[in-house]
């Protein structure tokens, strides 16, 4: 075919005449972790308006709290990030410590900062990985894989269960932690950095997967904050805010560990924040390994929380009807309402919790970070391909279970 | 049904079955999923298709996500009231035969979601022929699940039923043993249980 | 910290701030349902508050209150970037009332606001797609109002009305995690529970004994629906 000589007037005279068109994604799409629905509007492979629809899996979480007595929110809570369920656990336990007014032994935080750091780095592993696989890069997503499960190994030494631990307890953690934590952790972290590193060869100078992320899925920092996202996300728009850092909770103000930001807030970003983030925690696993004591309390010693010794209810009248009590009718916190928040794997999540003094909750809030990061999703959106909604939420990574709840 | 027998001698070796045997044999081997995953079974499923489980040993690791290619149908985690029409239209969608799998609890029976939004069990909208139970699912247990279809593929047989959990009849019986127990005793036990890959190796 | 913030208020609003509170470090303050919009804007722009950072806006549903306080609790927490202080902003209204919506302050409330109409069915003024979010369409009343009852199920599709797709008893605890880590320590010393046969098929239920039954060999039939062929 001869090339055109003359030159074309009018650029837009080449292309196809087009009509907008309605197209339907979801809520069981391939190429989506996680059930939403978007119908869009296009303009040949242009998205004009997008209409995003989260809630096929609500599934109840702040009813049914309200049901069971506070120690029971734990299971719901683990399956709100079901990604990362140690740091729901630790997220709860701190607000419920919150409105007691209680502190859990220095040990016990240290153990919450080590499980949860855990659970982030298997977080993030399934959010870059997954994402990879999307974008046909099936191997970084089996490598990620790999590595989850080995992060799964010592979380269920530690707590019996691979993911949905219920480990956290008010007051304290269910057991103590067990005698090979910290050389199992020790022993995990160069693995980690190894694969990170093997991930990021295959992915950082692969050319399909640069222009698929790259300049694609662009938020600025004055809509994300406006917004109230938190996280990664907002991270990568270039914000210096992690709640580890800004409001130090459990030890984390006795870590050296950096804030990963990055410039352009695309995807590019936010997959490179999270990379690092994960190298972040393992600093932070190091240190708390170094720093955890090896003896000492892991529950506060507090009767109106804390179960009493087994030997003690065998043994005596007032034990048993202490722990029949704080079995049936739950911990009786006080009267009050507070709101708490943590940093989880997709960012700030907070408890708004509301006792009337029963022992039911009245009310449990959560602030679901990927719900609210989520609701800006379609400006991300607008004017892009329809091919590129499938990398930009990848990297949003949305949470069924946390954003519907 | 009859199984598959081969006829060994001469120069030739024959294979004599039924023709509904044989269908069932190539069918077993060759199942193409259409993951339904919604909710946390999702990362146990991950991980049933990863690396250390790999479920691809089973002929079971190629995902369709047209339920028009698809032969098993894995329902995997809650079914809210809104996802209901969804996951029956994909059932519909699917040519027969075709297979569902009920992957987790909230799929078998809704779970501890016992409330106003949550389906009581994907078996309210469409038959289901294997049922895994636990919150998650460990991937064994899928694997067993797995193994179970796959039997009731071979066999043609349709009723519905549940993985059932593993039991540990040589533990039981050095435990009964009146006297205590003896380090050779409990070697032996972590031997059995290692051998039957349910202590972790530690990679 | 956040003191200045109830101080700073106080100077501004004077009366129209109905109540301050300060618990374990989160300090709130009431005010009425027409203030609403105004203080949330003055809160975010205010050179001093500077709540720059949407947190979260949520509901609390109080159907038993005292007589004259109306029924909901609607509250809009928000950061300062800035400032690193944290506020939560609190007002009260009646069922049926509207309120002035928020997302011309902070556009993190587009979606929560939806879901509050879709939880509380509190109705907000001025929010240009107040749909459900959360619950289908169809979906009538709200679901985290204290008289919704928590099990009033609306399906969307008809269930199947089998006789016999009722599953057998209710998985029991042997069920619940069948390759659960074993601590074979503690087997072995008998400290943990008998395990209990959670194969043995329920007295009274139908037993299929079709030869087509693939698990059955020999052993008891696991947890399976009967009679259906």
């Amino acid at each position: 075919m001869e090339p055109i000589e003359e030159e074309l007037e009018d650029e837009a005279a080449l292309e196809l005449p087009s009509e907008p068109m309605k197209l339907n994604m979801g809520p069981s799409h391939p190429a989506m972790h996680g059930t939403i629905r978007m119908v869009l509007d296009l303009d040949g492979e242009i998205i004009q308006e997008v209409d995003v629809q989260p809630g096929y899996l609500h599934r109840g979480f702040e009813k049914s709290c309200e049901r069971g007595t506070w120690q029971q929110v734990y299971p719901y809570a683990d399956r709100l990030n079901y990604v990362s369920p140690m740091l729901n656990n630790v997220g709860f336990s701190l607000a419920a410590e919150k409105l007691l007014g209680i502190t859990v032994p220095e040990r016990c935080q240290y153990y919450r900062v080590i499980l949860g750091e855990l659970a982030r780095i298997a977080d993030h592993l399934t959010c870059n990985g997954a994402g990879a696989m999307e974008l046909g890069a099936f191997t970084p997503f089996l490598w990620c894989l790999k590595v989850r499960d080995w992060v799964w190994d010592i979380l269920e030494k530690e707590t019996g269960a691979r993911m949905t631990h219920s480990f956290g307890r008010i007051g304290g953690m269910a057991r103590p932690p067990t005698a090979t934590l910290k050389e199992d952790v020790r022993a995990l972290l160069p693995e980690i950095e190894k694969v990170l590193m093997e991930v990021e060869t295959m992915l950082l100078r692969n050319r399909i997967f640069l222009d698929r992320m790259q300049g694609v899925g662009i938020l600025t920092k004055e809509l994300a904050l406006d917004a109230g996202v938190t996280g990664p996300m907002l991270r990568s728009t270039g914000v210096d805010y992690d709640v580890r850092k800004a409001h130090p909770y459990l030890v984390y103000d006795r870590f050296d560990f950096d804030v990963p930001i990055g410039h352009d807030g695309d995807n590019y970003d936010r997959f490179l924040v999270r990379t690092e983030e994960m190298r972040q925690s393992c600093r932070i696993l190091a240190q708390a390994c170094d720093q955890m004591p090896d003896d000492g309390p892991i529950n506060v010693d507090d009767p109106r929380v804390m179960l009493p010794e087994k030997h003690a209810v065998y043994t005596t009248i007032e034990a048993t009807i202490a722990h029949f009590k704080l079995v049936m009718e739950g911990i009786k916190i006080p009267p009050g309402e507070v709101y708490s928040y943590t940093e989880a794997g997709n960012g700030e999540l907070g408890f708004y919790l509301v006792s009337d003094g029963s022992g039911t909750p009245y009310r449990v809030r959560c602030r679901p970070p990927c719900f609210i990061n989520l609701a800006i999703c379609r400006d991300m959106l607008l004017g892009e391909m329809v091919a590129d909604i499938i990398p930009t939420f990848g990297s949003v990574n949305m949470i069924g279970g946390e954003c519907d709840r | 049904m009859g199984e598959v027998k081969t006829i060994l001698g001469g120069d030739t070796n024959f294979a004599t079955t039924k023709f509904e045997a044989l269908l069932g044999w190539a069918r077993k081997y060759s199942l193409f999923q259409y993951p339904f995953a919604t909710a946390c079974c999702g990362m146990e499923f991950f991980a049933v298709a990863g690396p250390r489980y790999d479920s691809a040993r089973f002929g079971a690791e190629a995902p369709r996500f047209s339920p028009r290619q698809s032969d098993v149908l894995w329902v995997v985690g809650t079914i809210s009231q809104r996802q209901a029409p969804v996951v029956k239209r994909v059932y519909e969608q699917m040519a027969e035969p075709k297979w569902v799998v009920a992957f987790g609890t909230c799929a078998s029976t809704g779970g501890f979601y016992d409330n106003y939004t949550t389906l009581p069990g994907v078996d309210k909208v469409i038959p289901v022929d294997v049922y895994i139970p636990a919150c998650p699912p460990r991937p064994e247990a899928v694997l067993d699940a797995l193994m179970l279809l796959m039997e009731k593929i071979q066999k043609g047989n349709r009723e519905p039923v549940t993985v059932p959990p593993r039991e540990m009849p040589k533990l039981a019986q050095i435990r009964t043993r009146p006297d205590a127990v003896s380090a050779a005793d409990a070697a032996h036990a972590s031997e059995l249980l290692r051998a039957a890959g349910r202590l972790g190796s530690g990679e | 910290m956040s003191a200045k913030i109830l101080a700073r208020l106080q100077a501004q609003f004077g009366a129209r701030i109905l109540s301050t509170s300060s618990f374990r470090g989160d300090d709130t303050a009431v005010v009425a349902a027409k203030d609403w919009r105004e203080v949330a804007l003055f809160l975010k722009t205010d050179a001093e508050t500077a709540l720059d950072h949407f947190t979260d806006l949520t509901a609390v549903d109080y159907p038993e209150r005292e007589p004259g306080l109306p029924r909901f609790d609607v509250l809009v927490h928000a950061r300062s970037m800035r400032k690193g202080h944290r506020f939560t902003l609190k007002t009260r209204v009646r069922d049926g009332e509207s309120l002035d919506s928020l997302l011309p302050v902070w556009r993190g409330a587009d979606w929560t606001e939806r879901e509050c109409f879709d939880m509380f069915g509190i109705v907000f003024r001025g929010h240009p797609d107040l749909r459900r979010i959360l619950m289908y369409p169809e979906f009538t009343g709200h679901p985290l109002r204290k008289d919704y009852p928590i099990e009033r199920v609306q399906p969307l599709v008809k269930y199947r009305d089998e006789d016999n797709i009722e599953k057998l008893a209710p998985f029991g605890p042997e069920e619940g995690q069948p390759f659960a880590r074993i601590d074979w320590q503690a087997r072995l010393l008998g400290e943990d529970l008998q395990v209990a046969p959670a194969l043995a098929v329920q007295q009274g239920q139908k037993h299929n004994t079709s030869e087509t039954s693939a698990t059955q060999k020999g052993a008891p039939l696991p947890a399976e629906i009967p009679g259906k062929a």
